[in-house]
């Protein structure tokens, strides 16, 4: 069978089980595109090709599949950097198919040529330039493999025009084998059997889960192991669901803005088995403060992030849904009659703190953010995707929804992109139709791509955007107000467009609350909208988020209300 | 902790772009590079890379499992702390007057290193050995006038057992 690259590229892409591609065309691209016009893969076209990134993201977030996007050369590529970096980051299984000019021509500064092999090496987890058009389906095959196995991460694949151009005998790829590549899956047995021993002599353990329990879709696995051994849990951003958040045992997130009763009882803790975590410094904050008093276990399928911020009693390297289970075996042949009554003490302690210092905040004549998520946790009934903007809204998100299930929050966590939540929320929108997916989002961030309000109303997809508009970088201002003696430099959004109108001139519907008593109508109208929809909130100017520990401090010395 | 000098051998992927990832994993990640040499294997599909790196122990921890991480990264080898050996070489220009012309030879003589290029007014010496062989070598010479060197940077293979 002849095929052309194109025709090849879409092929491969097919038998990987893909279905839809976000993209957006140009020169070094137009035979795929021409070749798309006849395929039944879906294509979505975006506004920017930050979108496109950032779309099949969150469309690999909220479905745990692969994402892929197809950019042009040059310009094209480059719009993606942010996005992939992004995914980097948070470990996110997508491909990015980039065009490239000829291969005769590259190396002399072409039109639209740039070396995005070289400038995205350190943010892929891997890269190619692909040489000829008979290494085309072998290197999508292993782009594929590489993104989604192991820790998963973004694979980018820059194809020349004459290689997509050319046409071949096709053959199908071979099965793909690494010898250079070959993530440890297995735990191993004997630092299991100590975690045994360690969990039956902690008096006061807890359980600190992360994106990776999620990417390896142990939450059930998770679960079991934290109800079994009455052992309470808190989770970084990116864990978020990955416990059930209305939980008895669950204590929310821990870090930066986490639960007073989170970060204090990391400091007080005698055990901590960290499942999936990679103790990013928003968590840690000063490291040789953090868990003062505990053996830590660390879990991870990724050697790098064990001993690379704190040190570890016992290593465990593996995948985490494979060690969990072995575990939860492991304790089914323990005797755990009395854990019940040993953890009492502790437990009741922890609720204690929960009692004496919760998420709190006054209401007042002005809204507050922290009410419209508590409203809109009520009205979705916690079922919502949720994706996040980066500032205060993100921790609002992170704080007052709560998150039964994994997959459910769509945060950039590592980088902290603004402009990621719109186009993810599209993604995941596109990956479950029939679901609500709602973008939390600051005034600011929501304006980095707000493009992408053409690509939801193109595709009627009906997204919820959820604006806390505060009129300020919220964020930014609040670390001025802390720790700059209110200097706003530059914070104040002196400009803004009308949201309302805003989402009407792209064909959405706006809507707007301006006080306490109006959210409820607002959300319910728009939640329940077919259609896409702005909600424009406008909420208490200088509202904080607390608690708040300041950046190196230990995690125990929170700012409270 | 300290920092100490560590050799790591570490088989790789003979591709274009290899090096710019590992020495991107280095320069990135604020790794240093004492030294570094790199060719292929007797397989073509593969070169070895011998970097001198120093680090304290979290660190060289930290630099082994992320090269292995690498995809194109087959194998890492540290061999500080191992039986090894290791040969550097260098080439070194010297002024040669008239004068001091015979008490070259001699050093080059006791070094077993020999004379690549004479000219009216210097002697190119060829010499291999391991890093306290050259700084010897090169002491000697200092007094006479070195005018240029060139060095390869540390290779190294361990020891079979025996
Ligand atoms: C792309 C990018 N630029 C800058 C920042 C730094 N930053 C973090 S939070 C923030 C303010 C965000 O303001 P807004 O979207 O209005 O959200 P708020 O904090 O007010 O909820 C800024 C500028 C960032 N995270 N990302």
């Amino acid at each position: 069978m002849k095929l052309t690259g194109a025709q090849i590229l879409l092929k491969t892409l097919k038998d990987e089980g893909v279905d839809t591609i976000f993209g957006y065309p140009g020169g070094c691209v137009i035979d795929i595109y021409d070749e798309l016009l006849r395929s039944d893969l879906r294509h979505i076209f975006v506004r920017h090709e930050q979108g496109a990134i950032h779309a099949a993201d969150g469309y690999a977030r909220a479905s745990g599949r692969v994402g892929v996007c197809l950019v042009t050369s040059g310009p094209g590529a480059t719009n993606t950097i942010t996005g992939i970096a992004n995914a980097f980051m948070d470990s996110i299984p997508v491909v990015i198919i980039t065009g490239q000019v000829p291969s005769h021509l590259i190396g002399n500064d072409a039109f639209q040529e740039v070396d995005i092999v070289g400038i995205t090496r350190p943010c892929t987890k891997h890269n190619y330039l692909v040489n000829s058009t008979e290494e085309l389906a072998q290197t999508i095959k292993e782009a594929f493999f590489i993104a989604s196995s192991g820790r998963p991460g973004p694979v980018l694949v820059d194809i020349p025009k004459n290689v997509v151009q050319n046409t071949i005998e096709y053959k199908a790829p071979k099965t793909v084998k690494l010898r250079s590549y070959n993530p440890t899956y297995n735990p191993n047995m004997k630092q299991l059997h100590k975690v045994v021993e360690l969990i039956r002599e902690a008096k006061r353990p807890i359980i600190f889960a992360g994106g990776g329990v999620l990417l390896s879709k142990a939450a059930r696995e998770l679960t079991e192991l934290a109800r079994k051994t009455q052992i309470p849990v808190t989770t970084s951003l990116m864990g978020m669901g990955a416990f059930p958040g209305s939980d008895p045992l669950c204590m929310g997130m821990i870090g930066m803005h986490g639960t007073y009763r989170a970060n204090t009882s990391s400091g007080k803790c005698d055990l901590m088995i960290a499942v999936g975590v990679r103790f990013d410094d928003r968590v840690t904050g000063k490291t040789d403060t953090f868990t003062p008093h505990a053996k830590i276990v660390h879990i991870d399928i990724d050697p790098t992030s064990i001993r690379k911020n704190i040190p570890v009693a016992v290593p465990v390297v593996g995948d985490c849904k494979i060690t969990l289970t072995h575990l939860n075996k492991l304790l089914d042949e323990t005797d755990l009659s009395d854990v019940q009554k040993k953890r009492k003490i502790w437990l009741d302690q922890i609720e204690d703190w929960k009692k004496t210092q919760p998420f709190a905040y006054q209401q007042g004549a002005v809204i507050k953010p922290q009410y419209v998520v508590e409203k809109l946790y009520e009205l979705t009934r916690g079922d919502a995707i949720i994706s996040t903007e980066v500032g205060q809204n993100q921790m609002w998100a992170a704080q007052y929804y709560h998150f039964d299930n994994p997959q459910h929050l769509l945060t950039s966590g590592g980088l902290g992109a603004m402009g990621f939540g719109l186009p993810a929320a599209i993604g995941a929108q596109i990956a479950f139709p029939d679901k609500l997916v709602v973008d939390i989002a600051g005034d600011a961030s929501i304006q980095m791509n707000i493009q992408e309000m053409a690509t939801a109303v193109q595709y009627c997809l009906p997204v919820k955007i959820v604006i806390l508009n505060n009129g300020f970088l919220g964020m930014v201002r609040q670390w001025q107000e802390f720790f700059y003696e209110k200097r706003y430099a530059c914070t104040l959004v002196e400009h803004a467009p009308d949201f309302v109108k805003l989402a009407e001139a792209y064909g959405a519907v706006g809507l707007r609350a301006q006080k306490p008593e109006e959210v409820e109508a607002v959300l319910r109208e728009g939640l329940f909208s077919p259609k896409t929809v702005i909600m424009d909130f406008v909420i208490e100017r200088e509202e904080c988020v607390y608690p708040m520990v300041p950046a190196g401090a230990p995690i125990t010395e929170m700012l409270l209300v | 902790m300290t920092a100490e000098k560590h050799v790591l051998s570490i088989l790789v992927d003979n591709q274009p772009g290899v090096l710019s990832r590992i020495a991107g994993l280095f320069s990135g990640r604020g790794y240093n590079i004492e030294s570094l040499c790199v060719a292929e294997t007797t397989e073509p599909l593969v070169s070895r890379i011998t970097i001198v790196t120093k680090a304290n122990t979290l660190g060289i921890e930290q630099i082994n499992k992320q090269l292995n991480k690498l995809i194109n990264v087959i194998k890492v080898h540290e061999l500080t702390g191992t039986a090894y050996v290791e040969r550097e070489m260098a080439l070194i220009k010297v002024k040669a007057k008239p004068e001091n012309r015979a008490e070259i030879l001699r050093i080059v003589d006791i070094f077993r290193c020999k004379v690549v290029d004479v000219g009216l007014e210097h002697y190119t010496i060829e010499i291999t050995g391991d890093e306290g062989k050259l700084a010897a070598i090169m002491s000697l010479l200092k007094p006479i006038g070195i005018k240029e060197i060139a060095k390869t940077g540390i290779i190294a293979l361990y020891r079979e057992p025996k």
